[in-house]
C-alpha cells in the first residue's frame, strides 16, 4: 500500500473543500472497497479524509412522504429500517442480496453507489485496463480472456466492466435521486438515472460527481407500492457478486418497472422495457436488452435475465 | 505485502504518515501511534499481540479477521486503525479463556466445529454476532417475510455465515453449535 496521510473532516462542506484542495484525494467511509484497492494498488490516494464523524447516518422523511436516507447509513441498518421493509422492500432485499454481514455493517450507502467494478482485469495491474489507466487497451476484451461475469450491454470498445451494486439497482427502479454538496459550498440533486456513466472512451469517469463533489444523502420518492422483489442468480448461493439480478415492481394491473444488476456498467432500466411489463418477460427483455453486444462468454446472461423475470412474474 | 505495511510503530523514516489512536480492547484502554496504512488486524496482532484474530485472506472474503466494534462484526482486514479512535473493539481473547469459555465456544468444542482451527476465531466472533442479529430482527437474504419476527433457524444462520470460510469444511459441525446455543439461548 502507498503511504498516505490522513485527517477527519469537521463537516460536509468543509469535506469538499479538502477534497478539492488536495492532489489525489479519496473520501473513506466504511473502506470496504477502498481498502481492498488500496492494499493491490489500484487505488493509490495521497490523502484520506475520513467522513465517519459528520453524522448522516440518519434516515427521517422528507416533505413529500418519501424518506432521505443519509450517506453514512450503513447497508445493515437500511435494510432493518422499519419503513424500507415496508414501503421500499425492493431496496432491502437487494441489500441483503449484496456482501456478507461483516461488510454490510461497514459498508454505507454512499460508497456502495461509489464501489468500483469488480473485472478481474480492473483488479490485476499487470493486464491492461482503461478504467485504470485512460488508453491502455481492455484486457478483458482480448481473444481469450475470461468475460464471464462482465458487461452485456451499455459497454464499449473501451470497456465491459459492470458496476457490481446491489443496492444501486433497487435505488434504480425506485427512482432515487442523489444528493450532494460541492466544494463550492452549493448543493445539487442527481436522479440515480445519470448518476452512473456509461463507458463509452472514458471509462475511468464512473460517475456524474465533480471533483470534491460529496454525497450527503439518497432520497427515495414517497412509495409507489406494488408487489417489489429482487432475485439474484450467482455462482453460488450467498457472497457473491451477480450474473444477473432483477428488480420488480409489479402493480395489479400489470404495469410496473424492471431494472437489472449484473449486466451494465449502471443499474440498467428503461422507459420502454417498463411499458411492456403487461406483455411479459420476453416483451420486457426484447427492449431493455435490445442493443446488447455481449462475448461468447457472457451471452447466456441474455436468457437468463428472462427466464429469471418470467420465473418472477409466474410466482405473483 | 511489504514489511512496512505491517509496522505499528513510529517508523524511522520521518517521511511515513504517522497517527496516534485510542481505542478499547476488549476492556482495556490502549493508546498506540500506527502507520496510516496499519489496519485494524494489523495493529491487533502486531501492536497489541492479540494474535487470536487471524489473517486468511486479507481482502475481507474469508472472514478470518472478524471481530466486533462498538457490538457490530467487520473484517478487522479491511478497517484502518486510525479510522477507530475510540471504538471498542472486541476480539476472540475477549469472548472467553481456556478456563472461562463462553457457550459459543464450548459449542465449537463440542461438536467440534472445526479442524485446523485457523478460521474458528473469526467463525465464533462471526457466530456470536450473527445470533444478535437475528434477536435485534435484522433481515438477511433467506428471511422470508420482512414485516414478521425472524424465527432462528438453520437456513439463516447459514446464510450469515456466508463470510467466514473454512477451508477444512467444517461447516455442518459449526453449524450444529451454533444452532445449540442458539436453541440453548432462546
Amino acid at each position: 500500500m502507498k503511504t498516505f496521510t490522513y485527517e477527519k473532516a469537521r463537516d460536509p462542506a468543509q469535506a469538499a473543500a479538502l477534497a478539492a484542495s488536495h492532489k489525489d484525494a479519496k473520501f473513506i467511509a466504511g473502506g470496504t472497497n477502498l481498502l481492498d484497492l488500496m492494499k493491490i494498488e489500484v487505488e493509490t490516494p495521497a490523502h484520506l479524509i475520513d467522513v465517519n464523524g459528520l453524522g448522516l447516518d440518519t434516515i427521517t422523511p422528507t416533505q413529500d412522504g418519501g424518506l432521505r436516507i443519509g450517506a453514512l447509513v450503513r447497508n445493515t441498518d437500511l435494510a432493518a429500517d422499519a419503513q424500507v421493509r415496508r414501503d421500499y422492500p425492493v431496496l432491502t432485499r437487494a441489500l441483503v442480496a449484496g456482501a456478507s454481514g461483516q461488510l454490510r455493517n461497514k459498508a454505507t450507502t454512499a460508497g456502495n453507489l461509489l464501489q468500483r467494478t469488480r473485472c478481474p482485469y480492473f483488479y490485476d495491474t499487470a493486464q491492461a485496463c482503461n478504467k485504470r489507466t485512460p488508453g491502455a487497451g481492455c484486457a478483458a476484451q482480448t481473444p481469450g480472456a475470461v468475460s464471464r461475469q462482465l458487461g452485456v450491454i451499455g459497454t464499449s470498445a473501451a470497456c465491459i466492466a459492470t458496476h457490481p451494486s446491489d443496492m444501486a439497482v433497487g435505488l434504480r427502479v425506485l427512482d432515487a435521486v442523489v444528493e450532494t454538496i460541492l466544494p463550492d459550498g452549493s448543493r445539487r440533486e442527481i436522479p440515480i438515472e445519470t448518476f452512473h456513466k456509461l463507458p463509452g472512451q472514458t471509462p475511468h469517469i464512473e460517475n456524474a460527481l465533480q471533483p470534491g463533489e460529496f454525497i450527503t444523502a439518497v432520497s427515495l420518492p414517497a412509495p409507489v407500492g406494488g408487489a417489489q422483489s429482487y432475485r439474484k442468480l450467482r455462482d453460488r448461493a450467498s457472497y457473491a457478486f451477480a450474473l444477473i439480478s432483477v428488480a420488480l415492481i409489479r402493480h395489479p394491473d400489470g404495469s410496473g418497472r424492471v431494472a437489472l444488476g449484473g449486466v451494465a456498467p449502471k443499474p440498467w432500466r428503461l422507459q420502454a422495457a417498463d411499458d411492456q411489463l403487461p406483455n411479459g418477460a420476453s416483451a420486457v427483455m426484447a427492449t431493455l436488452l435490445e442493443h446488447a453486444n455481449p462475448t461468447a462468454a457472457n451471452a447466456f446472461k441474455i436468457e437468463l435475465a428472462e427466464r429469471t423475470l418470467a420465473a418472477m412474474l409466474a410466482e405473483e | 505485502m511489504s514489511p512496512s505495511d505491517v509496522s505499528t510503530a513510529p517508523p524511522s523514516d520521518t517521511d511515513i504518515p504517522c497517527s496516534s489512536v485510542q481505542l478499547t480492547v476488549n476492556g482495556t484502554a490502549q493508546t498506540l501511534t500506527v502507520d496510516n496504512r496499519t489496519t485494524l488486524l494489523d495493529a491487533l496482532r502486531e501492536g497489541l499481540h492479540l494474535t487470536g484474530t487471524k489473517k486468511g485472506c486479507d481482502h475481507g472474503q474469508c472472514g478470518a479477521c472478524t471481530v466486533t466494534v462498538n457490538g457490530r462484526r467487520i473484517n478487522s482486514c479491511l478497517s484502518l486503525a486510525v479510522m477507530h479512535d475510540g471504538d471498542d473493539v472486541t476480539t476472540i481473547e475477549g469472548v472467553g479463556t481456556p478456563d472461562a469459555l463462553d457457550p459459543m465456544q464450548a459449542a465449537f468444542v463440542e461438536h467440534d466445529g472445526f479442524q485446523c482451527g485457523y478460521c474458528t476465531p473469526g467463525q465464533i466472533c462471526s457466530a456470536k454476532a450473527v445470533l444478535e442479529e437475528i434477536r435485534q430482527n435484522v433481515p438477511s437474504h433467506v428471511t422470508k417475510n420482512l414485516m414478521e419476527t425472524i424465527p432462528i433457524s438453520e437456513t439463516e444462520i447459514r446464510e450469515r455465515m456466508s463470510g467466514n470460510i473454512c477451508r477444512c469444511g467444517a461447516y455442518a459441525n459449526i453449524l450444529a453449535a451454533i444452532t445449540q446455543v442458539a436453541e440453548g439461548s432462546a
